[in-house]
């Protein structure tokens, strides 16, 4: 079982007080309805599901319930670092994996 | 009395303490403290078992958790048969009753033999290649036949009586393996104060000092050492000891499996105890100290009962006290079975002969062998072994070839070296690396906060492994906590110093030959076999391992990879580390059902949540449904009708008269703040911002793709308060849907989500009565149709405690909602339904319900929808709002899918039979008399018996529906096609009169 940090509660807590939510930095269009479909496709179908670092949203739902983002390594599934929901992509990671 | 094989002055057993047992029926007297292997042999029992495919006569191989063959049978009664016990592991106990397996009619004859004699047909790949044709016929007739030939033990056909406990653990340092490497490292770390767990599967602590009789630590035996150092370690309140437990699994971020064996080795263990018990344990740093595991020699008929791991026959002389012979060869490819040899000479058993593939060791044990008078031969090598049911002679000769000498022997010995229990690292995602010197795969690159110290590290003497294991304890302690202890390292005066041996095929069972040399024992494959799979196309080492099924047998290898994996490189003619070695994974040795279970069985394994009124229903003789995780009251049956007669009845008395029905189920949301309103505009399609307080609105969520997600009345409270209600199913979702939103998307705005379905019990009463029958207990509301219309809600009393009561209706008829506090639900509803009573109401359960909201056309999402469903698609359009600019799924819906022609609709069906009631999910074409496979242009959603309308209706999604009103369709079943017509969705009171009936 993995230990995840919760951004919110500044500390490690296990995997099954978690659940995944998805890739992160996907942001809803703020005129959604003028999209065209090809952009719309894009936002709400395609997903790049890279092997290694990933950017993803969980969610401390049996904890304080709140959404973050983490970047987890899918080949160690290692997390790399979790930060909360709303901040920039992390411009440098510690430590990362290749 | 004691047992022929038991040598008096040898081992540590008290040989006062006795405890008879049975094997195959036949009474034995062991002693306290014996494994089962150690009493049978001590009785001259070698033969204990048939072998998975060829039912060879198997005896036991090796003293520990690594055997192969001597799996048998523990019956305690009918409920605990355990099959696949490995005798050399499962401690005696008085009264223990064992029986061998795979075998007909017994273990001396068996039938299943024959497969040995025609053993040429059952080569590599056998089954792959003789039972794929034809396809039929591998369920029908050869796999049955197949397991029954080849099984392991008997599966109990009673529920596992014994219950098995579960703890989690947490330390700084859990060490891993409680021989003298564990046992160091454990007392290095325990001295800085840090939390230490300290494993070891054998019921005793000191590994390898069982048999290893000349160390000496700290000025007393190996093992005595051992015993006072874990009796130190058990009185630390920092320090956790757990012997009988194996560590199976080594999962991320240094999360350990270990099982704890709590009552297996007792007589009558009582209720009180647990059977096992799962430890999950988080480590700050782990030490991993699991030793090495002696490999067998591969020689042809190397299997015979009574040829076994030199290390074996140590054990069992040094610590058990018993002779495995009386008459022994020994055979090796390194120094360590001279040890066994000597030891066993000095307890006055012939050692007939050694045979050593080398052609000129030297060494101390080489000369105290000799000054014994041991016959010593090197550069020889046995050939054959002699006999069937027990081993009877040994075959030497040269390496190299030429003439041939029988030895008789009645047990041989046999090492070609030690293999590193690499097992917890591999799993730990550490990369194994070869080291060419010593053949041996060694810990390379970690992945995890871990070491491993001692054999099990490739570190070779016992010296050399407490050092490493004591300075690795301690770091391992200061890395965890910075804590530094100030104890003494042991030190080992004296201990044993081997390595090398060889890998893969002695002489006489190298290419070319067709002996049965066998690489793995458990599931009969020998050195043959992988030469042939090489042969035969498969040049990766998991491709070898699954075509031959080495190593894949419950020992997972633990004798057998190396060899195997020698004898493909050699076939492949590449360096052993180019083929690789195969993943090891978990478990480490088998693990019950019961202790991965745990308590999670029976009523445990699932919560159950009742609603309040549950006892009331229970107490009417309602049937209960499972929906999710509840149980909802499914139909309330009077003496001597049946479902359809109950749900018959309750569906009339509600049109008639009134039913209460317990909704508390529904999910329910309270969406708080002051842009509550704006929050219900993103999330629903329906407008709200003008929504009156006091007014209720059918709500409609969609996900951003434009499907239908939930849907529900919802009712405004106040400017900045609204009660949602969601599906049963769907309650958990549709908040963290909400939630998702409101913190990702639109953190802007300022509401609170609040889940309150366990809060509110929920009483619907539904019916032409329903006012009469709430109106007197209810203070605070005028329940008259100008101030309380349809589809409003009010706050005030009810019986005296405070209700959100709704007047909105899932039947189509004058109906309200009371909402109380869950903890007054069952005191309302009781109330309620003696004023019911009065008015000839019934109670109803989730059947007639469904039947009742049928009948008008209410869809219920999940089961008329399918997460492919628009609004439009469902005849829902209206509550789309079309001014507004922005809800989650308004850029989903002009898809240009989802706006096409000819997309499947809801529409009602009527079958032209009116008594024949069409299956949910058939399939609905157009044209009975095409081919088969028919065009299927929709399926049956929703379907019941109408007891109202006195036939039978469905709801179903067809392709452009909507357009085929009265058109006649089929739905093709087994025992014939049903003609249905197509109607619109309302089968009663289609003008919406009896909402205010
Ligand atoms: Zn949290």
């Amino acid at each position: 079982m993995l230990l995840i940090r919760c951004p919110y509660c500044e500390e490690e807590r296990p995997e099954l007080e978690f659940r995944n939510a998805g890739e992160a930095h996907i942001a809803r269009p703020t005129n959604i309805a003028a999209e065209s479909d090809d952009d719309f496709e894009k936002f709400f179908f395609i997903r790049a599901n890279p092997k290694g670092v990933v950017y993803e949203r969980w969610r401390h739902i049996h904890g304080c319930a709140r959404f973050f983002n983490a970047v987890r390594d899918t080949v160690t599934d290692r997390f790399v670092m979790t930060y909360k929901a709303g901040e920039p992509k992390p411009a440098k990671l510690p430590g990362a994996s290749k | 009395m004691n047992a022929a094989f038991r040598i008096s002055g040898a081992g540590r057993l008290s040989q006062a303490k006795t405890a008879s047992f049975s094997f195959d029926d036949k009474p034995y007297i062991g002693i306290e403290g014996d494994t089962l292997a150690s009493a049978l042999l001590a009785n001259g029992v070698h033969l204990v078992g048939r072998s998975f495919k060829y039912h060879r006569p198997r005896g036991f191989l090796s003293a520990g958790a690594e055997e192969p063959n001597a799996l048998v049978q523990i019956v305690r009664d009918d409920a605990r048969k355990t099959p696949n016990v490995r005798a050399t592991v499962q401690e005696l106990y008085d009264g223990l009753t064992a029986n061998s397996q795979n075998r007909w009619p017994s273990l001396a004859f068996d039938v299943g033999a024959v497969n040995d004699i025609a053993s040429p047909m059952f080569s590599a790949g056998f089954y792959y290649k003789t039972f794929m044709w034809p396809k039929w016929a591998w369920k029908d007739l050869y796999e049955p036949k197949i397991r029954a030939a080849a099984g392991l033990g008997v599966s109990p056909d009673k529920p596992d009586p014994d219950h098995y406990a579960a703890r989690y653990a947490h330390c700084e340092v859990l060490v891993l393996g409680g021989g003298a490497a564990g046992i160091a490292a454990a007392l290095a770390a325990a001295e800085t104060g840090v939390r230490v767990i300290v494993a070891d599967e054998q019921a005793e602590f000191g590994g390898s000092l069982r048999f290893e009789s000349g160390a000496r630590i700290d000025g007393q035996d190996g093992y005595a050492w051992a015993q006072a150092a874990i009796a130190k370690l058990k009185v630390m309140d920092n320090v956790r000891v757990l012997s009988r437990t194996t560590a199976f699994g080594y999962y991320a971020q240094n999360f350990v499996g270990l099982v704890e064996r709590v009552s297996d080795h007792l007589k009558s263990p009582g209720r009180e105890l647990a059977r096992e018990r799962l430890w999950q344990v988080r480590a700050k740093r782990v030490v991993i100290a699991t030793g090495a595991i002696e490999r067998h020699m591969v020689f042809a008929n190397n299997d015979r009962p009574g040829v076994m791991l030199a290390s074996a026959a140590r054990t069992y002389l040094n610590h058990y006290g018993v002779a495995v012979g009386r008459n022994i060869g020994v055979y090796t490819a390194n120094d360590s079975a001279y040890a066994a040899a000597i030891d066993l000479k000095k307890a006055g058993i012939n050692i007939a002969a050694i045979v050593d593939l080398r052609d000129n060791p030297a060494g101390p044990v080489i000369d105290e062998a000799r000054a014994l008078g041991i016959e010593i031969n090197f550069g020889r090598a046995v050939v054959s072994a002699g006999g069937k049911l027990r081993v009877s002679s040994m075959s030497v000769q040269p390496k190299n070839g030429g003439g041939e000498r029988t030895i008789p022997v009645d047990a041989i010995l046999m090492s070609a070296g030690w293999t590193p229990s690499v097992h917890l690292f591999s799993q730990s995602r550490g990369k194994v690396a070869f080291n060419d010197e010593t053949k041996r795969f060694v810990p390379g690159t970690y992945a995890q906060d871990c070491v491993s110290v001692g054999a099990c590290n490739g570190t070779d003497g016992l010296a050399a492994s407490v050092d490493e294991a004591y300075a690795a304890g301690a770091k391992a302690a200061k890395e965890a906590d910075g804590k530094v202890g100030k104890g003494a390292k042991p030190k080992v005066d004296a201990g044993e110093n081997w390595s090398r041996g060889m890998l893969g095929a002695a002489p006489g069972a190298g290419p070319g030959t067709t002996v049965k040399a066998f690489v793995d024992f458990q599931n009969d494959v020998t050195a043959k076999d992988i030469r042939q799979a090489v042969h035969e196309g498969m040049h990766s080492i998991e491709h070898v391992k699954r075509f031959t099924t080495n190593g894949m047998a419950t020992d997972q290898g633990k004798t057998s990879n190396m060899h195997g994996l020698a004898i493909a490189a050699e076939t492949l003619g590449k360096p052993i580390p180019q083929v690789g070695l195969t993943t090891f994974r978990a478990p480490y040795t088998p693990v019950t059902f019961g202790s991965i279970v745990g308590h999670a069985r029976g009523a445990l394994f699932d919560p159950t949540r009742r609603t309040a009124t549950h006892g009331w229903a229970a107490s009417q003789g309602a049937v209960f449904e499972d929906v999710g995780h509840w149980k909802r009251a499914w139909y309330f049956p009077k003496a001597g009708e049946d479902m359809h007669a109950a749900v018959d009845r309750e569906c009339v008395t509600v049109r008639k008269a009134a039913g209460l029905f317990d909704a508390s189920t529904l999910g329910k949301i309270e969406v708080v703040g002051p842009d509550a309103a704006k929050f219900m505009e993103l999330l629903y399609t329906n407008p709200w911002e003008k929504l009156e307080t006091g007014r209720c609105r059918y709500g409609i969520m969609l996900r951003e793709d434009g499907f239908i997600y939930d849907d529900g009345v919802v009712g405004r409270l106040a400017p900045d308060r609204f009660h949602v209600t969601t599906t049963t199913g769907g309650a958990p979702r549709v908040m963290n849907h909400m939630e998702d939103y409101l913190q990702t998307e639109f953190p802007h705005l300022n509401v609170w989500l609040t889940s309150i379905t366990e809060q509110w019990a929920v009483i619907a009463v539904q019916g032409p009565k329903s006012r009469d029958i709430i109106a007197p207990l209810v203070e605070g509301i005028d329940m008259s149709d100008e101030a309380m219309p349809h589809m409003s809600v009010r706050e005030g009393k009810i019986c005296g405690v405070p209700t959100r009561l709704f007047r909105m209706s899932f039947t189509g008829e004058r109906g309200f909602e009371v909402n109380v506090p869950a903890d007054y639900g069952e005191a309302v509803w009781e109330a309620l339904w003696a004023e019911g009573q009065k008015h000839g109401a019934t109670a109803y359960g989730t059947e007639t319900m469904h039947v009742l909201r049928a009948e008008k056309g209410y869809i219920i999402v999940g089961q008329d929808t399918d997460g492919t469903v628009t609004p439009n698609d469902a005849g829902l359009d209206w509550a789309v709002g079309k001014k507004k600019t922005d809800f989650v799924g308004i850029r989903g819906l002009t898809r240009p899918d989802l706006v096409a022609k000819g997309r499947k609709q809801l529409v009602g069906l009527k079958t032209k039979d009116p008594k024949v009631v069409l299956e949910e999910g058939a399939q609905i074409v157009a044209d009975p008399k095409q081919a088969i496979p028919m065009k299927m242009i929709g399926h049956v959603t929703s379907s019941y018996w109408s007891e109202n309308c006195s036939r039978s209706i469905a709801l179903a999604l067809v392709a452009g529906g909507r357009d085929r009103m009265g058109q006649t369709l089929y739905v093709p079943m087994p025992n014939g096609t049903i003609e249905v017509e197509v109607t619109g969705m309302v089968f009663v009171d289609e003008k919406g009169e009896r909402l205010n009936g």
